[in-house]
């Protein structure tokens, strides 16, 4: 005999309660997890090599890469002396709050003050599912245009923190730094906006000051 | 694959429904999709026929599903309107300050099963 059962259920609440879950264990280890999104190319792991610079010597950082293939960027953060982990998404185009639970674990969170996650550049799919991490950012650069809040605005709505990057490069591309800034806090009045550039170093103190502060807090 | 990372969490979700409520055959699963969602019905369908094989409790079961119409509101004028037509700006006042109403659901709406 077949019945009927409704359920109305998001499709999403399974990851919420494992992204709450595991925001609860970083929490009692003293953990942050900071994910960092963004488009291919955007510039994640320029930034983090920059920003591990800065803070390497005064807290434990672990770094997990995901890909859907290759190992490149845990390569370039490897030879910072960092602890890092590859993470292969198996052809998924982001990172749930299990697969990321499964990466920390693997990679060891213990003895760490700051856990990046990388994740899989896209600026659609990793914005729907909650990875549990403590914070979130998105990296834009210059490059792709000042009306990218518009068209993709559950990323903005769900970042902490936005860095527009290849802040160098404004002088040869129509973008319109204050209007983009427009853009995203009117979709996520809370969001801290940061004007860097991860090549020459620009306006990278102030994003690791900001990053330091959030560490420190999420311990106490 | 966005669809494909979707269908495994539903599954996940229909497992825990199922454990709960002694299922063990789901012949029929109905989702709610907002049209504005950006989730494609079609390749949802395509990774529930692929997944499904997967999962014993879902393998003789159709995925199905039913639109949400997208609706902004407009804070300015407070009227709303069907954001597939008119998308961001407001056709009464023409402001862009517009927030979404409903239309980025996805929603397991109910489950025929055994």
């Amino acid at each position: 005999m077949y019945k009927i059962i409704e359920v109305k259920q998001s499709v999403f609440e399974d990851n919420n309660k494992d992204a709450n879950k595991l925001r609860e264990e970083c929490k009692d280890k003293g953990v942050f997890l900071l994910n960092v999104m963004s488009s291919p190319g955007a510039g994640k792991t320029t930034t983090l090599s920059r920003t591990l610079e800065r803070l390497k010597d005064t807290m434990r950082i672990g770094i997990m890469e995901a890909d859907i293939d290759s190992d490149v960027d845990a390569k370039t953060i490897s030879e910072y002396g960092i602890r890092t982990i590859q993470l292969h998404t198996g052809g998924m185009c982001h990172l749930d709050a299990d697969m990321t639970r499964q990466g920390l674990h693997e990679m060891g969170m213990e003895d760490l003050d700051l856990a990046v996650l990388e994740n899989v550049g896209n600026l659609v799919c990793p914005a729907e599912f909650d990875t549990g991490s403590t914070k979130n950012i998105a990296i834009l650069s210059v490059p792709e245009g000042d009306d990218k809040p518009l068209k993709y605005p559950l990323m903005f709505q769900v970042c902490d923190v936005v860095l527009i990057n290849k802040v160098d490069v404004l002088p040869y591309f129509d973008f319109d730094v204050e209007k983009c800034k427009e853009n995203i806090l009117y979709r996520n009045p809370n969001a801290k906006i940061f004007e860097v550039c991860a090549k020459t170093g620009e306006g990278i103190d102030d994003w690791c000051k900001w990053l330091e502060n959030e560490v420190k807090a999420w311990k106490e | 694959m966005h669809e494909l990372g979707i269908v495994v969490h539903i599954s996940k979700t229909l497992e825990e429904l199922a454990q709960e409520n002694n299922i063990t055959d789901i012949r029929r699963v109905t989702l709610q999709i907002g049209k504005v969602s950006g989730i494609v019905p079609e390749y949802l369908v395509d990774c529930w026929k692929y997944y499904k094989k997967k999962v014993p409790l879902i393998e003789n079961s159709t995925l199905e599903y039913e639109w949400i119409e997208a609706i902004t509101i407009c804070d300015e004028c407070e009227k709303t309107y069907d954001t597939i037509q008119y998308g961001r700006e407001c056709p009464y006042c023409k402001s862009e300050h517009t927030v979404l109403f409903q239309g980025n659901e996805c929603l397991i709406k109910e489950i025929e099963a055994e």
